[in-house]
């Protein structure tokens, strides 16, 4: 195989590659950083929700007269408080959601839809009292057969979840209520004909189970209602701008009554985008006479009603000719919903097959309700459950082909020029990369084998995502001791404070400690989306980018009236402005702004149309316990494509925190639920996340192919790390016990069982 | 209304006088009546870590303690981590790290590591995962959370 050219970019950044410390690190290792949750008002009340039960029934009456009379209750609130919505779609950044579905997810009108469904809230002096309260409210329900199995809601005669969802077919509806609120359809060339091109054809079953995203952070809402019809939202959220948004329509208010203070975000994930609390908290402050409320989720709030992403069931059907070349594919994707329309099933099939080149394929996916909670976005949406299929049928390929892992996706790897099974055509990328990389990389050069230890097994699995672009607005202004105020709306969840700081003071020639970032509410700063789709660094960024250019285009202004010249006979180099003999630093220039007309201020708004796709693979060394079941992972080397590593040891603990959760979504993470919906395992105990004894050190490589749609290369980074890991932990499994592992989680229960099932 | 009860404790150092109702968590009560809300809630049932105090020198999960125990007692939260002479040195190592996303865990696990600290001051990495197998982090996979205590145990021991 013949060395890949990689794109060597001329690389002579001053602050773009290193390190820096993040601007509010100090703040949150001192217990200083102010979360939602740490906020409290003078006045304020602490709210409860009412949560169903059942997690299928009418409604039949509520009765909240008991808790409305409890000494301390301020206020109570159903959804008769909330405005009937119309059925409106609207655009969340990650998925789309129907307003009136979203205006129900928050307070049931007619129906509880899941475990957990909220009913309705109560303010109250202390939360005990508010607890307390909201379990005097007697609600009357006529229980309906729940709906919990994917398949079994997409057969005819499944009870329906919502009359008015009809299956969605290319745009047009079906004429009878269906719980598939939509069907989708990916074709290109002829599968018949690839498929009898084929050598070896293999066909697999793959079932998942919903799993959350976990973050640490209880979603959490304060509001405060002025009677002259001003609101402030504080909360833990992914996109104040989203938020604003939805609880303006949910609320039928204008957007302009609405300011929301994006507080220090604990954790999202995707799980942070839609509102749960914020427009009950609002109408609580207001029934209550204007006074703030505070609602925080205890944790088996958040498992049973926010979050996860969809269990599904997966048929994969690929085959590949003598050489290894994949001659054609098929696969049937059913993702769970929950209880609306809106699952990542269209998410699961681009990603599916988009690392390789496909001549012949044939995809559906299909949408499917189910009395679970609403789905929300979980890094990477779908794609972990698609590529757990097609990674694993991929090894099964070169098992029967006799072809090492990485060898078989060299060859049939996408790149520049490659159409999509989903359409698009892939510009510059640098999947190949990663495989060389991951060829070359200490691990895989390395064996396995370690001194008398059988059952140990090498896996290797690749992944793809999309990346998003997204409206991101930034906006600086020059301080007199040379530093740089940078004020954007991009909540930082993981060090984009200091990564999108750092692309302004690369414009600027002056270190990222120079630059001073502020995350501020919706008043105070231009349209911008929310954190997600690992767009903040790209899109933010570019903003600042933007930024950077226009304030030295102003400071060259300034240097020209100070030197008697024309700007465009100054040189800025490396925070230098230099004209004939004559220079000036930025800082010097900054401190005589005054004399030459004043502050110097710019502001920046982007909306970038493409982003980056980006390539991830994995390599793991597991051993399996024979007798126990138990997994335990020897070693893990993640290998990315970051375009550009703007911020390096962020970008590399991205990729260990998505391994970390795909480790937890591979072998113990499930929604558990008994047969009348229950959730049972709604805590952190039940609900079991890898705690450190999971993990071992997780290696990087940090491949850098420059994204050609962005100033300064980037790529997405958040969201791929997560896509590879369960097929990867699948793969080793199957190496070191020989079991092909074909639900998930891959928990010792199952694979003792796998085990047994072998022997017989 | 249920009646309160008077509690005396050192907290960080400070002598402190609160009233509490008696089912009222140690948690609840440094966040909503002393304002120190550095310790978090991430689950409120000892599954997490993300409230971790030390309480007269052992390591607890202030959601499972009531604050009325801490009657006479003597309580260190992430607040008094630091001191006049500036940040812990695990505190330092967090940040030069990159042990921390979110930060929202991090108050947790820098308790956690000083009070392993404390009483082992040069923890192995096994020890030092077996120690902190009761935070919950979700951001990071630990790696850099994990190297940077075992590096604050260096600093510590060429300090001491």
């Amino acid at each position: 195989m013949t060395p890949l050219a990689v794109d060597e970019k001329k690389d002579d950044y001053t602050v773009i590659g290193k390190n820096p410390l993040r601007h509010d690190g100090t703040d949150k290792v001192t217990g200083r950083a102010q979360y939602g949750a740490d906020i409290r008002l003078p006045g304020m009340l602490y709210g409860a929700m009412l949560r169903s039960p059942q997690a299928h029934a009418r409604i039949l009456s509520i009765d909240t007269s008991k808790a409305e009379a409890y000494p301390g209750v301020k206020a109570v609130v159903t959804a008769t408080d909330l405005p009937d919505v119309e059925s409106k779609i609207a655009d969340l950044g990650e998925g789309t959601i129907n307003l009136r579905h979203q205006s129900n997810n928050v307070l049931a009108r007619d129906k509880v839809l899941y475990y957990g469904h909220a009913i309705a809230a109560v303010a109250a002096i202390n939360l005990h009292v508010a607890e307390e309260a909201a379990a005097l409210i007697e609600v009357e329900y006529e229980v309906l057969p729940p709906v919990l199995d994917v398949r079994k809601a997409m057969q005819e005669d499944s009870p329906i979840l919502l009359d008015d969802i009809r299956t969605d077919e290319s745009g047009k509806k079906g004429e009878r209520p269906s719980n598939i609120a939509a069907h989708y359809q990916e074709q290109v060339g002829d599968i018949e004909k690839g498929f009898l091109d084929a050598t070896v054809v293999i066909e697999r079953e793959f079932f998942t189970s919903m799993v959350h995203q976990g973050y640490i952070e209880p979603q959490n809402a304060t509001a405060q209602y002025n009677p002259d019809g001003q609101i402030t939202i504080w909360c833990s959220t992914q996109g104040s701008f989203g938020v604003r948004e939805q609880t303006a329509e949910i609320l039928e208010i204008p957007v302009s009554k609405i300011r929301v203070v994006p507080m220090e975000i604990g954790g999202g994930f995707g799980g942070k985008v839609g509102v749960y609390l914020e427009p009950v908290v609002v109408l609580l402050s207001r029934k209550s006479g204007y006074r703030p409320v505070k609602m925080t989720m205890t944790r088996s709030d958040v498992l049973a009603a926010t979050g996860p992403t969809s269990g599904s069931y997966i048929k994969v059907k690929m085959g590949a000719n003598r050489d290894g070349k994949i001659t054609a594919v098929q696969a049937l994707l059913a993702y769970e919903a929950g209880t609306y329309p809106g699952s990542p099933v269209g998410g699961g099939m681009g990603v599916m097959f988009a690392p390789y080149r496909i001549e012949n394929a044939l995809v559906d996916g299909y949408d499917v309700l189910v009395n679970k909670p609403r789905t929300a976005a979980y890094r990477a949406p779908g794609g972990s459950n698609a590529a757990f299929a097609c990674e694993t049928v991929i090894d099964e390929l070169c098992e029967k082909l006799d072809m090492d892992p990485i060898e078989f996706r060299l060859l049939n790897g996408a790149r520049e020029g490659d159409r999509r099974v989903d359409g698009p055509v892939f510009a510059r990328i640098g999947f190949l990369e990663t495989l060389e990389a991951a060829q070359n990389s200490p691990h895989y050069c390395a064996p396995l084998t370690g001194p008398n230890r059988p059952h140990r097994g090498r896996g290797v699995a690749s992944g793809f995502w999309y990346n998003y672009g997204g409206k991101s607005s930034a906006s600086a202004s020059v301080n007199s001791d040379g530093t740089v105020s940078l004020i954007t709306g991009s909540v930082d969840i993981g060090g984009t404070r200091t990564s999108v700081a750092m692309q302004l003071a690369e414009g600027l020639g002056i270190p990222a400690e120079s630059i001073r970032p502020v995350v501020v509410d919706t008043d105070s700063v231009g349209y911008t989306e929310g954190t997600y789709g690992s767009r903040t660094t790209f899109s933010t960024g570019w903003a600042a980018y933007e930024v950077s250019k226009l304030l030295k285009e102003k400071l060259l202004e300034r240097a020209a009236l100070i030197w008697e010249t024309e700007s465009d006979k100054i040189r800025f180099e490396h925070g230098a402005f230099l004209f004939e003999q004559k220079q000036m630093t930025f800082a010097q220039l900054a401190a005589r702004l005054d004399e030459t007309g004043g502050p110097v201020v710019a502001s920046a708004a982007v909306r970038p149309e493409h982003s980056g796709p980006t390539f991830a693979t994995h390599i793991v060394d597991v051993e399996v316990d024979p007798e126990t079941g138990k997994v335990q992972i020897l070693r893990y080397t993640a290998v990315q494509d970051a375009g550009k590593a703007i911020y390096p040891d962020y970008v590399a603990s991205q990729m260990q925190g998505g391994v970390a959760q795909g480790v937890g979504w591979a072998l113990n993470e499930e929604y558990m639920y008994d047969d009348q919906g229950r959730l049972v395992n709604a805590s952190l105990l039940d609900y079991r996340m890898p705690v450190t004894l999971d993990l071992p050190m997780i290696e990087t490589v940090i491949v850098e192919v420059p994204n050609p749609g962005h100033p300064y290369g980037v790529r997405g980074v958040g969201e791929v790390p997560i896509v590879p890991p369960p097929a990867a932990l699948a793969n080793a499994i199957y190496h070191a016990v020989g079991v092909r592992m074909t639900t998930l989680p891959m928990n010792p229960a199952r694979i003792v069982a796998e085990l047994d099932r072998q022997k017989e | 209304m249920n009646k309160k009860v008077r509690v005396q404790a050192t907290i960080n150092g400070e002598d402190v006088e609160f009233l509490c109702e008696s089912r009222q968590s140690l948690l609840e009560v440094l966040r909503e009546t002393l304002g120190l809300t550095g310790a978090k809630e991430g689950c409120n049932n000892g599954n997490c870590g993300a409230c971790n105090v030390i309480l007269d020198g052992a390591l607890v999960n202030s959601c499972l303690v009531l604050a009325v125990e801490i009657d006479g007692r003597r309580v260190t939260t992430i607040e008094g981590i630091a001191t006049a002479q500036g940040l812990h040195p695990l505190q330092e190592k967090f940040i030069a790290h990159a042990a921390l996303q979110c930060g929202f865990c991090t108050p947790g696990f820098i308790v956690a590591s000083k009070a392993l600290l404390d009483q082992n001051p040069n923890p192995s990495e096994s020890e030092i995962r077996e120690w902190l197998a009761g935070n919950l982090c979700r951001c990071t996979g630990y790696d850099r959370i994990v190297r940077a205590v075992m590096d604050a145990s260096q600093v510590q021991e060429k300090t001491l």
